[in-house]
């Protein structure tokens, strides 16, 4: 297993791996989890607030099920390898994006363009394609077939 | 599939308190009360508006949600396949339900650039324990005879939760107890 890991306790883990889903929908919801793991509420607040900054937790929240609220797809780009980073940076210049990766394919950038509605994404698909002069591949979700029970950590 | 309640009826309220979650709960003994205060709402209202949401399955899943790369998860594939559209449904079910799929998507075909019309996330601690994945899913599946693709990803230029609205999240300023735009 990587250092990483190794750096968290077992208390980490069992936060990171327990409460996925159905966390606790009452007013102290982390005091709920501090009886579980029998520890303080202090201490179960202060891994968190540490492992949000050390980066494994991204946040104690909702997923929210695709295409339910706003609209959203999923576009690519097939980037000149020697202009990515700077066609990644004038894409994250959008509030629009949220997730943006670099992938191994002849498409190279793909990232997610979430909007109020579907006009407002065509909008943005094509400022990027004006500011980039790239023709993005536009691929919305059509059906979901993942039952998102989180991630089942092995450590 | 049927839901007990349509999914689609969102109101300007359970948008306002998903704008306010989007970067997750405060870390704070009280986080729902701190949420209401930011929104105007009731605690009582925050807690069953979220109860409601998830009842209605606008909210997929409520809890921590985990940074892959940074817990050891160093691989990951977006894995791609040309399924004929008479099957891509009972696939799409099947190849969602492995246990080391993290996402498995219907999205269209844009020939003759894009061929592929299923969409699997495959995570793994490095690259070979993807391909290993990926040849599992074809050996059990029985698609030998199918196009696919993998795609490493490389770097991470972003990654964060979605924003679904123009108007910024107001932020609550606990010393002065007054919420400010």
């Amino acid at each position: 297993m990587s250092n990483v890991s190794m750096m968290l306790s077992d208390l980490d883990r069992r936060l990171l791996d327990e409460y996925q889903h159905d966390f606790p929908l009452e007013p102290q919801p982390f005091a709920a989890l501090a009886d579980e793991l029998g520890v303080s509420e202090g201490k179960v607040l202060e891994r968190l607030a540490y492992l949000k900054r050390f980066g494994a937790l991204s946040r104690v929240g909702a997923v929210v099920r695709p295409n339910r609220i706003g609209a959203s797809t999923l576009a690519a780009l097939a980037v000149p390898p020697e202009d990515l980073e700077q066609v990644a940076e004038q894409v994250n210049a959008f509030s629009e994006v949220n997730h943006n990766y670099e992938r191994e394919h002849h498409y190279n950038l793909w990232f997610v363009v979430t909007a109020e509605d579907r006009d407002q994404i065509d909008q943005v698909l094509a400022k990027i394609a004006r500011v980039t002069g790239l023709q993005p591949l536009d691929l919305p979700m059509v059906e979901d077939y993942f039952i998102d029970l989180g991630f089942a950590l092995k450590w | 599939m049927t839901r007990l309640f349509p999914p689609d009826t969102i109101n300007s309220r359970d948008m306002a308190l998903l704008q306010a979650v989007q970067d997750g709960l405060p870390l704070v003994p009280e986080p729902y009360a701190e949420l209401g205060d930011r929104l105007g709402m009731s605690e009582g209202e925050v807690l069953a508006r979220f109860w409601l949401l998830q009842i209605r399955g606008v909210i997929k899943r409520f809890g921590v949600v985990v940074r892959h790369h940074e817990l050891g998860y160093r691989a990951n594939a977006m894995v791609v396949w040309d399924i004929p559209d008479a099957q891509v449904a009972a696939m799409g079910k099947r190849l969602g339900a492995a246990p080391f799929v993290t996402l498995c998507y219907q999205r269209p075909r844009r020939l003759p650039h894009w061929p592929y019309n299923l969409f699997t996330m495959i995570h793994g601690q490095d690259r070979d324990q993807v391909l290993q994945r990926v040849d599992e899913l074809v050996a059990e599946h029985g698609l030998g005879n199918i196009a696919l693709d993998v795609l490493f990803s490389r770097r991470r230029f972003k990654q964060r939760g979605a924003r679904y609205g123009k108007t910024p999240v107001r932020r609550f300023d606990r010393s002065k107890g007054v919420g400010t735009a």
